[in-house]
């Protein structure tokens, strides 16, 4: 499909470009990146909530598939499966690189500390992990048995992921379905947990009276499910996951439908945020807010995340509503344009000193507050990036992510 | 009474004071040669005694050093490290800054105990201080509990301590700390500015910890986070921590806490005294004195 080389194009030229990146990285370390002791976190944990969100929204959609059976979403669950998956690897690669001592990474599962929010994550992750590998695994079984009469690579993967176990029965593929429920029933308090983890992670930290909030884990299940059901809106508009026209509209606007309520929910939840910070006018609490509203990087709050993600796509989705090009292309602006929306969480709430006079106390590489990513941390974000792209691609041509009969066409 | 005894003593200094200052002139206006033939006696008066008599700053820091001893007679946990900054006395030399950075072998755009200069109305009107801020060893530090791999902690004797080799460097503790007390050690040298070899300031091992170690590529601390001890090093041998010892207009005080006795009890008792932020309830064990 046409759209599909163009998808695979700008995966491996991005690789390509973003393996730069890497090269810097492992030769000039983190002096190459510019987070640093005043603000300590930037674009990469900025990505990695952003695709912990998408990986999150992408799973509770699989929910309403395999828990709810909610029929007319039957035909993305493994798909929202497969991008739930994927973009947990990103997620991961991209905090696993943060890390001042990456090869220390083990040391969140076995030294954890329980009374740190960061302390559950690795575990959370961990569990989260084995449970879409195995969803996935018990949604795709019955197709790999029909592939793995194939010949070529695509058969003979397939007969090695069965495991040896070809049953095809209905009786067997019933059991799959139980199975892959009592799963789903697990993973929703999980995903929950996760995903409203990585919130309390920001929201516990009193030092910074921006996350300090208690809505701050549920603004950020509220935004998981808004990217993560956008992304699959762009996708079931892209691929075709349903052969049948009408079905597949119908498909593609209820998760238009599903979208619009998430992204409402979350500008709900924001406005409260800010409107309440604003009328209390507490300065230490709205001065980081005024960087998102006034700062230098004004535009990223205005005309990312308020335009381009959120007013364009709730008009494309209302006004637009028969149209698929449309409703995709409202899904594919949410998704993408809600990575400003991590930004501005992470980088503003750092940007503002926290003692009057420490900018100008000393000075050397690294003590700014006036953080701007590096051309190394865009080249890898890039790769990053590149890379769970081309891993989900690769996933759609080899897996029977897609219904059958599509793949084969 | 009083006058009667100080007369002599004001005599005897402003006879002192006008050898002393004879002195300077001489060397001032005499060649090199000429100078090595003047008065020994006028030359030695002028290096070896204080102008001001009192020696009350060696018998501060001789007291905080008898305190230091005595507070390292006592179990741990009896133990209660703090410090006592004089902001009216602190003029904003940066020396501490400085001091701390030679002591602990710090690389470049890492200060542990920089000097934070606030300025307060517009000129004529305008007055400034200056607040050097180290790390202030909370009673209840945010920072500790936020690590993921229990790589920092509040030892018995209250000071916050990091583990470099458990050290992550996740940096959520920075996020954690409300005084910006944490640096990240991101592996910057000075030759990665000015060119060349490494200097050899930079091969030194810092004694941080009592570890020693050589600042390397590719190990701890860096990638870790890194922050004041108040010297510990130097503290549990008996010494002041290079800050205090270094400041010149005696501003900064070290000691224990749980010692009435102790210089720094005594000044935090004062009632002009003020913690930063302390609203939050941290609890820091750095008073300063307004």
């Amino acid at each position: 499909m046409k759209i599909k080389n163009i998808l695979w194009s700008i995966a491996i030229l991005g690789f390509i470009i973003g393996s730069i990146g890497v090269y810097q990285l492992i030769t000039g370390g983190h002096t190459l990146a510019n987070y640093n002791t005043y603000v300590p976190w930037g674009l990469w944990v900025s990505a990695y909530i952003y695709f912990i969100g998408l990986s999150a929204g992408a799973f509770f959609l699989s929910t309403l598939v395999y828990v709810f059976k909610i029929e007319i979403l039957k035909p993305i669950g493994k798909l929202a499966l497969f991008t739930a998956l994927i973009t947990l690897i990103a997620a991961i690669l991209f905090i696993w690189s943060d890390l001042g001592q990456p090869s220390r990474a083990w040391r969140m599962m076995f030294k954890t500390n329980f009374g740190s929010m960061m302390g559950w994550m690795g575990w959370l992750y961990s569990f989260y992990f084995l449970l879409l590998i195995t969803k996935i695994w018990f949604a795709i079984r019955t197709d790999l048995v029909v592939n793995a009469n194939e010949s070529g690579l695509k058969g003979k993967i397939s007969k090695f992921l069965t495991f040896g176990r070809n049953e095809n029965s209905i009786a067997a593929k019933e059991k799959d379905m139980r199975i892959l429920k009592t799963l789903g029933i697990i993973g929703i308090p999980l995903a929950i947990a996760f995903n409203g983890g990585v919130g309390s992670l920001f929201g516990v930290i009193g030092a910074r009276p921006v996350w300090n909030s208690g809505l701050t884990p549920i603004i950020f299940i509220a935004g998981g499910l808004a990217s993560g059901g956008a992304l699959l809106l762009f996708l079931s508009t892209v691929l075709k996951t349903v052969q049948d026209n009408k079905r597949r509209r119908k498909l593609i606007s209820f998760l238009g439908f599903i979208t619009l309520g998430s992204l409402l929910f979350y500008l709900v939840l924001e406005w409260a945020e800010y409107s309440v910070a604003f009328y209390a006018s507490i300065p230490a609490h709205t001065e980081s807010m005024k960087l998102v509203l006034f700062g230098d990087y004004w535009w990223v709050f205005w005309f990312v995340h308020l335009f381009a993600g959120a007013l364009v796509p709730i008009l494309l989705i209302t006004l637009g509503r028969k149209s698929i090009v449309a409703l995709g292309t409202a899904g594919a602006l949410i998704a993408v344009t809600f990575i400003s929306v991590r930004l501005n969480i992470v980088i503003p709430a750092l940007a503002v000193e926290e003692l009057e006079g420490l900018r100008n106390a000393f000075s050397g590489p690294g003590l700014t507050f006036d953080y701007f990513p590096s051309t190394m941390e865009w080249l890898f974000f890039i790769w990053i990036v590149s890379l769970a792209g081309c891993l989900f691609l690769l996933g759609l041509k080899l897996l029977p992510i897609i219904n059958q009969k599509k793949v084969a066409q | 009474m009083k006058k009667d005894n100080k007369k002599p003593e004001r005599r005897e200094f402003l006879k002192k004071a006008s050898k002393v200052s004879l002195a300077t002139i001489a060397s001032a206006l005499l060649p090199m040669s000429v100078m090595g033939l003047a008065n020994e006696e006028e030359i030695s008066i002028s290096t070896s005694e204080p102008i001001d008599k009192s020696g009350s700053v060696d018998e501060l820091k001789n007291r905080m050093r008898e305190d230091i001893k005595r507070a390292m007679k006592k179990p741990i946990d009896e133990r209660r490290w703090g410090m006592v900054i004089d902001l009216r006395k602190c003029v904003g030399c940066n020396g501490c800054t400085i001091a701390c950075i030679t002591e602990n072998k710090l690389p470049p755009g890492m200060a542990y105990r920089p000097v934070l200069t606030e300025t307060h109305g517009t000129y004529p009107n305008v007055s400034r201080r200056f607040i050097p801020r180290p790390c202030l060893q909370c009673d209840n530090p945010p920072c500790t509990e936020v690590c993921p791999v229990n790589a920092t902690w509040k030892r018995k004797d209250g000071i916050i301590t990091i583990d470099y080799d458990q050290c992550i460097g996740c940096r959520y503790c920075i996020t954690a700390c409300p005084y910006s007390a944490r640096s990240f050690d991101s592996g910057f040298f000075y030759n990665d500015f000015a060119g060349g070899e490494k200097q050899p300031y930079e091969k030194l091992p810092s004694p941080e910890y009592n570890e020693n170690r050589v600042r390397e590529e590719g190990s701890s601390p860096i990638g870790n986070v890194r922050k004041c001890t108040f010297c510990l090093h130097r503290v549990e041998k008996g010494e002041l921590p290079a800050c205090v010892l270094t400041c010149m207009g005696r501003a900064t005080y070290f000691g224990d806490l749980n010692d009435s006795k102790s210089l720094v009890s005594e000044l935090a008792g004062n009632p002009n005294v003020m913690r930063l932020k302390e609203e939050l309830g941290t609890s820091p064990k750095v008073f300063y004195l307004t």
